[in-house]
């Protein structure tokens, strides 16, 4: 069946709330209206307001009355309006989400699951296409998910929502009416598992989320160039799955990280970095990224030129130093 | 039941006349706003003594009103119709909320300074920027598009509220030179939810920084009704805890709304500190060309607000009054209509822009890496382009 990444998440909260009465879904117009992009469409009509409600407009008294919810045994989904917006939140988010585990050595744990609609590629203006999963994927205590297809944004939800520690859920906005041949309920991989998206023998493009389909793109362009490319999907970038990643880079001998957020201290900073540490035995080249550049996001109009496309990803796959053999990777 | 309604309120309401005021209840009574918003025009326009004192402002400026209102609203329709074409990103509509824009506006000196959320492109322009440099950002490029010093006009706000706490700083700034002049920061309702708002006011009440925090309370934040907003009974008694002067005035009420400005800008420039108004007012059009307000609110609720409708509400009033006739009006709405056409005509080109530039302002010299970056989105162009 013909599924839409915004349906699996709308059947994944209402299967949540079906099975779990301690679920609770709130924040900013997602009663009424069903979000600003559909998402929570129909829940209150189904559920009930003390279900699915609208909260006033205040993403740190969201977030702060979730911890409370939680604190009281609810397993509250907020859902903050956009990526931007989410900031007023993060005294919350960072001081307490993140660390009341800690503070209480685990007397109290808070299972909440926050939605953010982000990234860019939709011609949004300002403040509407940030890529933030840096801040949260540098806050020890949070989990940080971010589907690439229709079926881990169901799976990744409802195991997020069971989780017993919070997960920042970051929905690329720009795959919200991707669509994939899956029938739901899907059942996909669990957290900490990595999935490689296309087998290849010459180079790993590292990505997660928004980028998965522009390194699969360039991964298809590529054949031309004679180069065999292997993707890997991250799908949880804390907890983060070395396993996956290393035997992907030990095969190829080669890694490229693809990410639309700012290469400066992002997430593929991490990646890189990790992947060097664990695999430079098997490298011919240094790791590369390609990323958005250090600049605020910029406006429709421009757009194109910051996101990394399959041009520049197949640029830096070229300055791969194609003429030195991967030590250790037995090719002749 | 019967015996805790007694209790809870005849013995407390009781004491209250009994009793003489302490310091901190007159205090707060003299921050109180009006028993009922503030108008000088009932709905047809005629005018009514529901004005608490508050003076009538002059009829030339009213007349000036009329004409950036029907201005204004000419502008917010060409606006609307541009987006429908494509020509802009978005844009969300002031239709109906005209007293607001143009009566905050026209109380204000060039040396104020002011703080535009995105719903403001009217008041923008009424206080005379190009109307092409105001839609700069909707249009799809990176930047405001006029010059904010200037102009002494903060780039559109889209975070909520934010812009209210640099209104109470700029004002306190100027303030601590010597300088008289005032900030004006819009704001709407859902948006005084937000903890900066409160923050903004404190802060404002706490330096006696000459800031107006107006808020057009158009009943909605996207779908979201005012009644699950707040529980206030009003949103200007927000501001009485927080040691800020504040009024309540009938926001489609354009005399009102001028004249209640008028009194706050007065009320800072003389050294009393902020101001909080809160104007009645209603968005005839959806939250922005992307929503669908059919979702939330029933078609007869926006009928209701069309009889209240400001420009029709001054016009009766000032042709009464004798400061406008049909010669007048046919002068206005000609003006209204060449000043759309113009804007129309300029934006039928899509804009030049260089990519190049994304990486000019960042800082005030670029970084060495921004710079390798700019080389190698340069050098991509130029492959591009043979
Ligand atoms: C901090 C923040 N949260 C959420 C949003 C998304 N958003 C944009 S406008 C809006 C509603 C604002 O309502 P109100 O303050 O009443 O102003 P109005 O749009 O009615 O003029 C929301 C939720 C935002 N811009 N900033
Ligand atoms: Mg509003």
């Amino acid at each position: 069946m013909s599924t839409t990444m915004a349906q699996a998440i709308n059947t994944a909260l209402r299967d949540a709330l079906k099975d779990d009465d301690r679920v609770v879904v709130f924040g900013e117009d997602v009663g009424t209206l069903g979000g600003v992009f559909r998402i929570t469409d129909g829940l209150t009509r189904d559920f009930g307001e003390d279900r699915c409600f609208d909260t006033p407009l205040a993403e740190s008294g969201i977030m702060g009355f979730a911890i409370g919810m939680a604190m009281a045994g609810f397993r509250p989904v907020v859902e903050l309006q956009f990526d931007a917006f989410a900031y007023p939140a993060f005294e919350q988010i960072l001081s307490h989400v993140a660390k009341l585990r800690n503070r209480t050595r685990g007397a109290l744990s808070l299972p909440i699951v926050i939605r953010v609609p982000f990234a860019g590629g939709i011609g949004g203006v300002e403040h509407h296409c940030d890529s933030s999963e840096a801040y949260y994927a540098h806050t020890p205590g949070l989990k940080v998910v971010t589907p690439a297809t229709v079926a881990d944004a169901y799976s990744l939800l409802r195991e997020a929502i069971n989780d017993p520690d919070p997960v920042v859920f970051l929905e690329p906005k720009k795959l919200y009416w991707s669509k994939d041949e899956v029938s739901l309920p899907a059942q996909t991989a669990p957290f900490g598992k990595a999935e490689v998206r296309r087998e290849g023998t010459d180079v790993t493009l590292l990505s997660y989320g928004p980028s998965v389909p522009v390194a699969l793109a360039a991964a298809e362009a590529a054949v031309e160039d004679g180069w065999s490319v292997e993707v890997v999907d991250l799908r949880t970038i804390n907890p983060y799955d070395d396993a996956t990643v290393d035997a992907s880079v030990r095969k190829t001998g080669r890694c490229v990280v693809v990410t639309e957020a700012s290469g400066f201290a992002g997430v593929g900073a991490e990646m890189a970095a990790r992947v060097q540490e664990r695999c430079f035995h098997s490298l011919a080249a240094p790791v590369l990224r390609v990323a958005g550049y250090d600049i605020p996001y910029p406006p429709p109009k421009l757009e194109h030129h910051h996101l990394p496309g399959v041009d520049r990803v197949l640029d830096t796959i070229a300055r791969l130093q194609w003429d030195d053999v991967p030590m250790g990777s037995g090719a002749s | 039941m019967t015996t805790t309604s007694t209790r809870g309120k005849t013995p407390r309401a009781t004491a209250k006349a009994t009793r003489t005021s302490s310091p901190e209840a007159k205090a707060a009574s003299a921050l109180l706003p009006a028993e009922r918003p503030i108008r000088f025009l009932d709905e047809h326009g005629a005018r009514v003594d529901e004005h608490s004192g508050y003076a009538e402002p002059p009829v030339e400026l009213l007349a000036e009103a009329y004409r950036k209102m029907v201005v204004g609203r000419r502008f917010d329709q060409q606006c609307t119709a541009l987006t429908k074409q494509g020509r802009l990103a978005v844009y969300p509509s002031s239709h109906g909320q005209e007293a607001c824009q143009v009566g905050g506006v026209l109380a204000l000196r060039a040396d104020d300074w002011m703080f535009p959320t995105y719903r403001e492109s009217v008041a923008i322009t009424t206080r005379g920027v190009d109307p092409v440099e105001t839609l700069t950002l909707l249009r799809g490029d990176w930047h405001c598009g006029y010059d904010a010093a200037a102009w002494r006009t903060a780039p559109q706000c889209t975070p909520l509220a934010t812009q209210t706490i640099h209104a109470a700083g700029v004002a306190y700034g100027e303030k601590r030179k010597g300088n008289d002049s005032v900030a004006l920061a819009f704001i709407g309702d859902g948006a005084t939810s937000e903890g900066d708002f409160h923050e903004a006011m404190n802060f404002a009440a706490v330096f006696r920084a000459p800031a107006i925090f107006l808020v057009q309370n158009n009943g909605y934040a996207i779908s979201v009704p005012l009644d699950k907003q707040t529980q206030a009974p009003a949103l200007a008694y927000k501001g009485v805890g927080y040691g800020v002067r504040s009024e309540r005035v009938d926001g489609n009420d354009p005399v009102a709304v001028l004249a209640v400005m008028l009194a706050a800008v007065e009320h800072g420039r003389a050294g009393h500190g902020p101001f909080l108004i809160e104007a009645h007012t209603y968005r005839m059009d959806a939250h922005t060309n992307a929503d669908d307000a059919t979702r939330y609110r029933e078609p007869s609720e926006v009928d209701d607000w069309r009889s209240k409708d400001p420009i029709a509400r001054l016009g009766a009033y000032l042709r009464a009054a004798g400061a406008l006739d049909d010669a007048r009006d046919a002068e206005i709405k000609a003006e209204a209509e060449a000043y759309a056409a113009s804007l129309r005509e300029r934006m039928n080109a899509d804009p030049v822009l260089n990519p190049l530039d994304l990486f000019e302002h960042v800082y005030a010299t670029p970084t060495p890496q921004l710079a390798a970056q700019r080389a190698q989105l340069a050098a991509e162009l130029e492959a591009e382009n043979q």
